[in-house]
């Protein structure tokens, strides 16, 4: 019998279509599968990129990484989806991915109409502008009339119309598609301001011929919190992806390393420290998880700073400073829940 | 010496050299280039901007460039032309995407497969061209099969596949008394939609059916479906039988086979492990997916054009207006709004949880877009057809098919090819948006690539280098169009 009805199921769905099982929790169908589905950008310079052999990386992989680390203990149990500005949202609520790790800002119609769940928030961005320095512009109220190079279908678009009509300036909007045309476009000249996120901005500026020929303004005119998201309705799962980022900004506050976790891992004065690692407590059952995962993320990934310095940090060509992005200790706002 | 006029024979007086001044370089610099005062001005110009134009250009692509390089620093240290170096470094990322390293083989193994079963059909000179199109026939299945891999079930069915239709297409008496030409296509639509059914249904939706005979069961199985198989072949070796009973028995065993395939278990008798490692399709991109869908648009979209066009020029109403009506909203949208469709619209309609690939999806959405234009063009060579044509078919007794396939069809494709290889060029172009869906093309890839830091800034390179690719593809079947036309031009053309 069950034979038949698998088989008259199969043809009803006009042997297309086929039922993947019956849907429990998230994480019980990705540890059937085997690995983790993540929605990723197509590229962002520092945020998501293939390196020479062919693996992507970046900011926003290594979030994908630490949660792959922590339910299976393997960095590489990780299928990328590359997603655009336009597909992203469908790809995640049609659960053909299972967390967007995308540069995605956190705004209230995307957590609540389109049905999504932002489970914290990795970068802190916001909006700001780049012009060449011959223009002796130095500020952006001083850009009336200016061409600006913007991106279509993201919210950078949406702020870029706010800010010049509540500064009641005029502009002449650019549209391109991608960061790399942008690039190029402004450097042909065919804009006289690049918009986009001061990230993003920071990256394109390193790439230029001459970086110092050109500047970023000093107003950043939105806020850009960043954030990796889940569908709505699964709570356990937004639980596992917001904890493993607060693990790994915790373990920074801590001053837990990749290369230290290991011996801190066997017991240390601090009892945090050691509910994290999980040589004190079971937090990881509370989750679904072993009592090892937040060490498994570090020690494979790194903690939030390590992960920072490597991709978009002061070292790298893209050269971002911590800023907001950095510890609540030290100035910044990136702040955790304790693990208690 | 004497000049006087040696008188030759008819036809062997030597050729003389044409007068001084009237052959050469000079002459033809003079013909060509400085004609008329107007020409030497053009000339003049030209040269100038081409003088102006190629050193940097050559300095840029060959001379200055840089071919092996760690980062776009180490590039701009060596020279300062482009960094092929780049290129060099992500060549295997632009090819194969992210295909595995140690699968890579198999692409490899089919494109060189792909280009001999295209010997056979690009070039009718092809010695033994009757067993090769039997390979050709059953190419797809086994790129199928190479690509994504599986038990080899699907390389079986194109084996069978490419058994039953060359056949039946290529070489079946068409004057059979009963008009068996009818039932052959009859036939061969029957045998390409249930390989097709068979073949999504065994990949796509591996519905591990398990009766559970164990071992002993597997080989029976396999040899009552081989037996299954080889009773629909008989009518085609038995012509003797009568062209009804051929229909009816062909059929007829055909849905036994199928049945007991679907019942019995969708392994062909290899073991259930994969001979080769499955690899999900979104892990095609580069190079390699343009090829997979611009080759599978092409060779999809030509019949299935070709049966629009005859449809929307049917009698039967229904027919038309379905044929008018797909036609005409296919080619109102634009193709990235289908893809669109594909992408993110699908997703909605389908029940949650189904996994309907990508890949396949766009695939689809490709090949009716270029069908429909492929329609429109073959149905403006039908126009060009004289209704005697069709009339003198009629009055020697053809059937539709028959008059179709053998008076109107050679005559109205010949016509259409520049416009048909015009839509392909397009088609191959076009699938370069799927990078808008978050396909990785070979832009997709350059992208991807580009926003490395130890590369950024090098989008030019990449640029120039997908377009070579393009203009080498495009270019070729432009050329192919154009010897086609010369082989098949049968003189009715003045010129």
């Amino acid at each position: 019998m069950k034979t038949l009805s698998k088989f008259a199921l199969s043809a009803a769905a006009a042997g297309l279509i086929a039922s993947a099982g019956a849907s429990a929790g998230t994480l019980d169908d990705v540890k059937s599968k085997g690995f983790l589905q993540c929605g990723i950008s197509t590229g962002f310079p520092g945020f998501a990129f293939t390196d020479d052999a062919g693996n992507w990386q970046g900011f926003d992989p290594a979030v994908c990484k630490a949660v792959a680390a922590a339910i299976f203990g393997d960095t590489e149990k990780v299928k990328y989806t590359t997603t655009t500005g336009k597909t992203r949202f469908t790809a995640l609520s049609s659960g053909e991915v299972d967390v967007l790790a995308r540069n995605t800002t956190w705004t209230f119609s995307r957590d609540t109409d389109l049905k999504l769940d932002f489970v914290g928030i990795n970068y802190y961005d916001g909006q700001g502008f780049m012009v060449p320095a011959e223009l002796g512009v130095s500020s952006a109220k001083d850009l009336d009339g200016a061409s600006v190079c913007i991106q279509t279908g993201t919210t950078t678009e949406l702020n870029l119309a706010d800010y010049f009509r509540t500064n009641n300036i005029s502009y002449e909007a650019v549209p391109i598609e991608t960061n790399d045309e942008a690039r190029t476009n402004y450097v042909a000249g065919r804009c006289d301001v690049y918009t986009t996120d001061a990230s993003g901005l920071a990256s394109t500026r390193s790439a230029l011929e001459d970086p110092s020929a050109h500047v970023v303004l000093p107003e950043i005119i939105s806020k850009e919190p960043l954030g990796p998201l889940v569908r709505h309705g699964d709570s356990e799962w937004a639980d596992i992806i917001r904890w493993t980022l607060n693990a790994m900004i915790t373990a920074e506050e801590l001053g837990v390393t990749s290369e230290n976790v290991d011996k801190m891992a066997t017991g240390t004065d601090n009892p945090e420290i050691n509910r994290l690692l999980g040589s004190e407590g079971d937090l990881g059952a509370m989750i679904g998880l072993d009592k090892a995962w937040a060490w498994r993320a570090i020690k494979m990934v790194g903690n939030y700073g390590e992960v920072f310095e490597q991709f978009i940090g002061k070292e790298t060509p893209i050269g971002i400073e911590r800023g907001v992005n950095d510890l609540w200790t030290n100035g910044g706002i990136l702040y955790s829940p304790p693990f208690r | 010496m004497e000049t006087a006029t040696r008188a030759y024979p008819p036809g062997e007086h030597p050729d003389q050299k044409p007068p001084i001044g009237q052959s050469g370089v000079l002459y033809w610099m003079h013909k060509n280039l400085f004609s008329s005062p107007f020409n030497v001005i053009l000339t003049l110009l030209t040269a100038y901007f081409l003088y102006l134009l190629l050193p940097p250009l050559f300095g840029w692509l060959m001379i200055d460039s840089v071919f092996v390089a760690d980062s776009r620093d180490h590039c701009r240290e060596l020279g300062s032309g482009a960094c092929w170096g780049f290129i060099g470094k992500r060549l295997g990322q632009f090819t194969y995407g992210f295909y595995p390293h140690d699968e890579r083989w198999r692409v490899v193994l089919c494109f060189a497969l792909f280009v001999a079963a295209c010997v056979p059909i690009l070039w009718d000179g092809a010695p033994n061209r009757k067993k090769w199109l039997y390979f050709a026939a059953a190419f797809p299945f086994i790129a199928f099969w190479l690509l994504i891999g599986g038990n080899g079930s699907i390389a079986a069915y194109g084996i069978l596949f490419a058994l039953v239709v060359v056949p039946v297409v290529y070489f079946s008496p068409i004057d059979d008394a009963d008009g068996a030409d009818t039932g052959g296509l009859t036939y061969v639509l029957l045998a390409v939609w249930a390989f097709l059914l068979i073949g999504l249904q065994n990949i796509f939706f591996s519905t591990d059916v398990d009766i559970g005979i164990g071992g002993l069961g597997n080989v029976m199985r396999t040899l009552i479906t081989l037996l299954l198989i080889g009773l629909t072949m008989v009518p085609l070796f038995h012509r003797g039988m009568a062209g009804k009973l051929r229909r009816q028995w062909a059929t007829g065993f055909f849905a036994l086979a199928a049945l007991w395939h679907f019942v019995g278990g969708t392994n062909f008798g290899f073991s259930s492990d994969h001979l080769l490692t499955i690899v999900d399709t979104d892990q095609f991109g580069g190079f390699m997916l343009t090829m997979v869908i611009g080759v599978t648009g092409i060779v999809v979209s030509l019949p299935l054009g070709i049966l629009l066009a005859l449809g929307r020029q049917s009698d039967l109403h229904i027919i038309r207006w379905v044929c008018t009506g797909f036609i005409e909203f296919i080619r109102g949208v634009p193709l990235i709004a289908l893809l669109f469709v594909a992408s993110t619209m699908l997703n909605y309609f389908l029940p949650p949880g189904s996994n309907f690939d990508l890949l396949l999806r766009v695939l689809i959405m490709v090949v009716l877009f270029s069908a429909a234009y492929l329609a429109e063009v073959v149905r403006g060579g039908l126009q060009a057809i004289p209704k005697g044509q069709t009339e003198a078919a009629d009055a020697m007794g053809l059937r539709y098919w028959q008059s179709m396939r053998l008076i109107v069809l050679p005559q109205a494709l010949k016509i259409s090819i520049p416009g048909i290889v015009n839509t392909f060029i397009g088609l191959f172009k076009d699938t370069t948006l799927v990078v808008i869906i978050g396909l990785l093309d070979p832009l997709g890839i350059g992208r991807a690539s580009l926003s490395d830091t130890k590369w950024q800034g090098l989008s030019t390179e990449v640029y120039v280098f997908i377009a070579i690719f393009f203009f080498i593809c495009c270019f070729s079947m432009s050329r192919y169009s154009i010897y086609l036309e010369n082989k098949l031009h049968t003189g009715h053309r003045e010129d």
